[in-house]
């Protein structure tokens, strides 16, 4: 199949790591990537903050660039809810554009979360990944409640062999990134990304995933500033590592 | 007085007794709101009906006003319409003083908060009794509520008998901090109100436009008391509560105990018509609030704030609120649902914090009644903070330099270029540990990941080229 990927900024210009490894995960499953260059932000950030104005303009060069595309794999839960739910009230009341608004819902189904496009379009659970390591997954709010991923992303790290899964308590609760919430209100982000170390730490996980470099940037964060020596690892990643080429 | 929630949030995180008191209360009511709408196989049917009824009673919203009116009337109780908060307070002095008394009870009313009815009444030398035993706690106290169900979340028992022992004349006499013994010289003074006063003040859950009924729904019976003893009885409530149809309270009156005290019913619903010779209150008066609703209805994306019934679950579901507390939020109205109803009644200019006072994770959507989109509402008075022109000027410019880097590939290498260069001073084993502000918000308890060398697009460009 081809696959067109959708990279996001964060991941483009902070951790092209979880980019290299989409691509080995898709390439070793027999499928064609290729990757728009035109493609720069999804506009969640404008969005969330209330420049939608911005983020207008930003959804527009979205649908230049992937118009043709069949199949768009985002290994972002956020920024997948943000294309699929958010570009239609864009369209609809910001923008006022009938046009927009038929060209972003009639591309809707075509775009897909890495690990949903994994489970739900392919129909796998197991990827052929070798992880030996104490892991803990934690769901992001929009895999939860914005693309209900439900079990889908858990489904492929059981599959991964040598791993040591451990369940995450509390998980359904927001680890308190938010966007710029962390920086707007970042005494209550903080708060809560003390309440989500505490529940990471007591399962004596030496990493914690998630699909989405945004939580895990401001999880990671607070891990390395506390010394915990727990790192934050994208999914994409685990599943890129194999017995014969670990990732790095 | 503009509402800055990071700063009274700040307040709440500090406040040792309050963080312990809502992590402890909202889990349990977390708990307990769970079991009993999973139990009722046609929860996700009632949540619809919900929505259905108050999408059918604001599209008419002026037909269903006019025949509860209508039929209020025809059942010999009074009508009274206020356009705002003043309007309000001044119809409900006159018919207190028409009635020659200088006191009135209150049945626990986010309405009468919202118009704050209480100072009105005591300028007008009319002194009022909370009697649901939370609000007669805040208002001792001379506080704020803090949650809209238990508005005394924040004290604990200690902190209680010494109020009632200050404040309750001979009931507080030598009064221990254990619940039974609080809850007797509560129910003690509290009687003795309800048998001299002769005006009560309520607020309204639900009033049907067929038949001119109003309800009120409570836990104690202090509702109870105040609705069937006084002679005269005064309901304010915003014209969003009216159901179109007697039958629709099947749909409510499920809803509503399962999703805000986690009971199957609740242990008082109190339905009354008009009046009746012989029984209960001589006159009923109905004062019909609309204090900018009207305005919120006329908001396409925004008028499904109006469908709230106040049963409080988005706040215990809300990790913000379970660790700022409802005092941050400074109105009557707390958590997810007070961060879009502030803004809506009064301004943007003045409420301009509180749309931000959420990470949009979506729970308080998930669970609520009447499947309020509580996140849309949020970033849909995001984008009118930002365009009636209340966001900081230095935040405006930082998005608009952002807009222009992700409009343009150009843009964006060279910004990661400078990037790079600038993060050389402040990074430490490969990560930012310090960050000006106002990313410094960002650096309080995380390490910032300095840029790598090489951006995905680099190294995707490098492979195409071999």
């Amino acid at each position: 199949m081809r696959v067109s990927l959708f990279i996001t900024c964060i991941n483009d210009s902070l951790f092209p790591g979880t980019g290299r490894a989409v691509v080995r995960v898709l390439e070793r499953l027999g499928h064609q990537v290729e990757f728009p260059l035109a493609q720069t932000c999804c506009g969640q950030m404008h969005h969330n903050s209330g420049y939608h104005d911005d983020a207008v303009g930003l959804v527009r060069r979205f649908v230049e660039t992937f118009q043709d595309a069949q199949t768009i794999v985002i290994p972002s839960t956020s920024c997948t809810a943000m294309v699929r739910g958010q570009y239609p009230y864009l369209a609809k009341h910001v923008a006022k554009d009938e046009g927009l608004l038929r060209a972003v819902e009639e591309m809707a189904p075509r775009v897909f979360e890495f690990s949903e496009f994994l489970t739900q379009k392919l129909g796998l659970s197991d990827v052929g990944a070798y992880y030996p390591h104490r892991v803990t997954y934690h769901s992001s709010c929009n895999s939860l409640r914005s693309l209900n991923l439900g079990d889908g992303p858990l489904t492929l790290l059981r599959h991964v062999s040598g791993i040591d899964l451990v369940e995450l308590p509390n998980n359904r609760e927001c680890c308190g990134f938010g966007g710029t919430f962390a920086v707007k209100n970042a005494e209550t982000s903080t708060a809560m990304l003390t309440d989500k170390m505490r529940h990471i730490l007591s399962t004596g996980a030496e990493i914690c995933t998630a699909g989405d470099n945004s939580c895990l940037m401001h999880i990671g964060g607070g891990l390395s500033r506390q010394r915990t020596g727990v790192r934050t690892v994208h999914l994409a990643q685990i599943l890129a590592s194999t017995a014969e080429e670990p990732w790095a | 007085m503009s509402i800055h929630f990071p700063t009274r949030a700040a307040d709440g995180l500090r406040n040792t007794q309050q963080r312990r008191n809502l992590a402890k209360a909202t889990n349990t009511i977390r708990g307990k709101t769970a079991k009993v709408t999973a139990e009722l196989p046609d929860w996700e049917a009632l949540r619809d009906a919900g929505k259905a009824i108050k999408q059918e009673a604001h599209a008419r919203l002026d037909h269903y006003l006019l025949q509860l009116e209508e039929m209020v009337t025809k059942a010999g109780g009074q009508v009274h319409w206020a356009a705002d908060a003043a309007e309000a307070r001044a119809i409900i002095v006159r018919l207190t003083k028409a009635a020659g008394t200088d006191q009135v009870i209150k049945i626990k009313s986010m309405t009468t908060d919202e118009i704050e009815l209480n100072p009105a009444l005591e300028e007008a030398g009319i002194r009022p009794y909370e009697t649901d035993l939370a609000d007669m706690i805040v208002q001792m106290a001379k506080e704020k509520p803090s949650h809209l169900l238990v508005p005394a979340i924040h004290k604990n028992r200690v902190e209680i008998r010494d109020l009632f022992r200050a404040e309750m004349g001979e009931h507080g006499t030598g009064l221990s901090d254990r619940p039974p013994d609080l809850t007797r010289a509560a129910r003690a003074y509290l009687r003795q109100k309800f048998m001299e006063t002769r005006v009560a003040i309520s607020g309204a859950n639900f009033a049907v436009a067929e038949t001119g009924t109003v309800g009120v729904v409570e836990s104690e019976g202090n509702g109870r008391m105040c609705l069937t003893l006084p002679q005269v009885l005064i309901s304010i409530m915003g014209i969003e509560k009216v159901l179109p149809r007697f039958d629709d309270l099947s749909v409510f009156l499920q809803l509503l105990p399962r999703a805000a005290t986690g009971e199957r019913m609740n242990p008082y619903n109190s339905l009354w018509t008009g009046v009746h010779a012989g029984d209960g209150p001589r006159e009923f008066h109905l004062v019909l609030l609309d204090n900018g609703r009207a305005k919120i209805l006329a908001d396409e994306v925004a008028r499904e704030t109006l469908h709230c019934i106040r049963c409080s679950r988005c706040l215990n579901v809300c990790p913000v609120y379970e660790r700022a507390g409802g005092h941050a939020y400074d109105s009557m109205y707390q958590g997810p649902i007070g961060a879009i109803v502030t803004p809506q009644l009064r301004g943007l200019e003045e409420a301009g914090s509180l749309p931000y006072a959420s990470s949009l994770c979506g729970a308080c959507h998930e669970v609520c009644p009447v499947k309020i989109n509580i996140p849309q509402i949020l970033v849909h008075l995001r984008g009118r903070v930002v365009r009636e022109g209340h966001a900081g000027t230095g935040e405006a410019l930082a998005m608009g330099v952002a807009a222009r880097m992700f409009g343009n590939q150009g843009a964006l290498d060279w910004s990661l270029w400078a990037g790079r260069l600038g993060q050389k001073l402040l990074m430490r084993d490969g990560t930012l540990p310090w960050l000006p502000p106002p990313l410094s918000g960002w650096t309080l308890s995380r390490d910032f990941p300095a840029l790598p060398a090489e951006s995905f697009r680099d190294w995707w460009q490098k492979r195409e080229e071999k």
